[in-house]
């Protein structure tokens, strides 16, 4: 079974339409880029899926679980995770808090009140941090930090839930090629446990890292499957090359 | 214990903080009967001012209206004491707060409590909106004294004796104001507060980590509202008086002056903003009676565009008035054991 199944998604913004009829499919485990031409749609459906955005028609399920109208934090539950596009880090807090905030949105607000876990929290939250290459400033600002090590800690905030399928916008927009090829080497090890849905430019990263594609161009699906296959597509270059 | 330096820094506020704890312990041994008065006034308002800080300096939930939960729970326990004869403080002031708790939680059900995020600006007005008709429903309903309000109220009494207004008055509220204000730095600084903090900066980023940060603001502004009424039945009594002036727009808009000129998110700023407008208050207007709200007026201005985090903001760095919420364990055996536990669930 898909572990996210969009049929049918369409998202018209006044008389534009943003997506028309999209389908999509992505696998337990499965690492599935999003590209397209700027405009083509891809940050629309990514939002559509995430709840920032309510699909005009068309339905989205999770793990076989209908979340068409759910709410942003009910998807977050039910195992969605999204990174912006826009770094969206809280900047006035700490590195460590950042990621405790995203840790402990599991627990009841009386257990916050009383601040229960926040002891045993502290190791999963070194241990993400020591991931994400983060530990050593850990007490700084989150604003801080250069643009690359702020794409990391979102990353690392978006994976600290836990998540069934983590949606990535543009993860290396603005990164030097030696923080692509970083940002590479630390989603594949999350391939044990979580999908990826990531909309990037970048072909190259995509392509190292993504088992299937969907090419997206003015709202519609142009070809879906594996990398190679589409990759090789005509459509698909044609599509590029017209924007190109 | 002496408080343990931030990363970057000397910790200021818990220094503050005991400083005017120790200069309001010994105050009324100082004081004449006029300036008690003066004094417990200064508290009890510095309470309410503590009410708007929680929602606006910690949660972002602008409130007009902290005088809609003040003024009712000073009229409903005016009402006990004078149709009930109902005095004791043992039963008004738990009243009071219930009363504060129950309009703020219907208040947050009209203008937090939903499917989407309601914006400042729809809060603000909400809340000022609620505050001006009800002030004016006071003002023509003939049960609560109309224009007049109710007068003559009986003194607060606990255990048969009488409280009167005085030094006895004056540690009754300073009790209570330490109280909450202990219960809330507890809170702002609990991971709760850490919530709150992130609501605060990014209310979309936090509900992508699944955070219902409706609820999380619905109870925040519930709970300003339990203290607005505890402010709002020692005032009633203090004055000896409650009337509509105590319900509408008028005192809620000082209070978010007297927040914003000690500095927001910080708690122990709106305190101190209170005490020092009251007094420049007090004296300027005994220099210059008609020119003192220009003063007071510019005086603010300034404050707003040139020091938007108050007074507190000269001595208060932004990362110690935001402050940590991570707690290290300096136990490297825990640290491991726990890394071995996190590998398991983090991929």
């Amino acid at each position: 079974m898909n572990l996210l199944e969009a049929r049918g998604v369409t998202k018209t913004f006044g008389t534009l339409t943003a997506l028309s009829d999209v389908d999509l499919l992505v696998g337990q485990r499965e690492f599935h880029g999003l590209i397209g031409p700027n405009g083509s749609g891809k940050s629309t459906l990514l939002k559509c899926i995430a709840g920032a955005e309510v699909a005009t028609r068309g339905s989205i399920a999770l793990g076989g679980r209908d979340i068409t109208s759910a709410t942003v934090p009910e998807r977050s539950r039910a195992g969605l995770s999204l990174k912006f596009q826009i770094t969206a880090v809280l900047a006035e807090l700490s590195v460590y808090d950042n990621v405790l905030l995203a840790l402990q949105a599991q627990e009841s607000m009386l257990g916050l009140m009383l601040s229960r876990s926040r002891r045993a929290l502290h190791e999963r939250v070194m241990h993400l941090l020591s991931r994400f290459q983060l530990e050593s400033r850990r007490d700084e600002l989150a604003g801080v930090l250069s643009h690359g090590q702020q794409q990391w800690l979102e990353i690392a905030t978006a994976l600290a839930r836990e998540p069934k399928l983590l949606l990535l916008d543009e993860p290396t927009a603005g990164m030097s090629p030696q923080e692509r090829r970083a940002t590479g080497e630390l989603l594949l090890p999350i391939k044990d446990n979580c999908s990826l849905l990531i909309v990037e430019h970048d072909l190259d990263f995509i392509k190292d890292i993504c088992d299937s594609l969907t090419v997206l161009d003015q709202g519609q699906v142009v070809a879906s499957g594996p990398t190679l296959q589409v990759q090789n597509s005509d459509r698909v270059r044609e599509a590029y090359l017209s924007h190109a | 214990m002496l408080p343990r330096p931030s990363p970057n820094g000397r910790r200021v506020l818990p220094w503050i903080e005991l400083g005017l704890l120790a200069v309001a312990l010994v105050l009324p041994l100082f004081l004449d009967d006029f300036w008690v008065l003066f004094s417990t006034r200064v508290l009890i308002l510095g309470l309410m001012a503590l009410s708007f800080d929680l929602v606006w300096g910690y949660a972002g939930i602008l409130s007009f209206g902290q005088a809609l939960f003040f003024g009712m729970a000073g009229y409903c326990t005016a009402l006990l004491a004078t149709k009930l004869e109902i005095t004791s403080v043992f039963v008004l002031i738990p009243a009071a707060a219930l009363v504060g708790l129950i309009v703020a939680l219907v208040v947050a059900a009209i203008v937090i409590l939903g499917k989407r995020q309601p914006s400042v600006v729809f809060v603000a007005l909400g809340t000022l909106t609620g505050s001006y008709v009800v002030e004016r429903l006071a003002r023509g309903w003939s049960y609560v004294g109309g224009q007049n309000g109710i007068s003559s109220l009986p003194r607060l009494t606990a255990a048969g004796h009488e409280i009167s207004e005085g030094p006895v008055f004056y540690y009754m509220a300073l009790v209570l104001l330490v109280l909450v204000y202990a219960g809330l730095r507890l809170l702002v600084r609990s991971q709760f507060g850490l919530v709150l903090a992130g609501i605060r900066q990014r209310e979309n980023r936090i509900a992508f980590f699944g955070y219902k940060t409706q609820n999380y603001k619905g109870i925040v502004f519930s709970l300003a509202g339990l203290i607005s009424g505890l402010a709002g039945v020692l005032y009633a009594f203090h004055e000896g008086f409650v009337g509509p002036g105590q319900l509408g727009p008028v005192l809620s808009t000082q209070v978010v002056l007297y927040a914003l000129f000690g500095g927001v998110g910080t708690l122990i700023g709106p305190i101190v903003g209170t005490g020092l407008i009251d007094l420049l208050g007090f004296y300027f207007s005994h220099l210059w009676n008609t020119g003192w709200p220009i003063i007071l007026g510019l005086l603010l201005l300034a404050i707003v565009m040139f020091r938007p985090n108050g007074l507190l903001g000269f001595f208060v760095s932004d990362r110690e008035r935001v402050g940590s919420f991570g707690r290290p364990s300096e136990n490297p055996q825990a640290v491991i054991a726990g890394r071995k536990t996190a590998e398991r669930v983090v991929p």
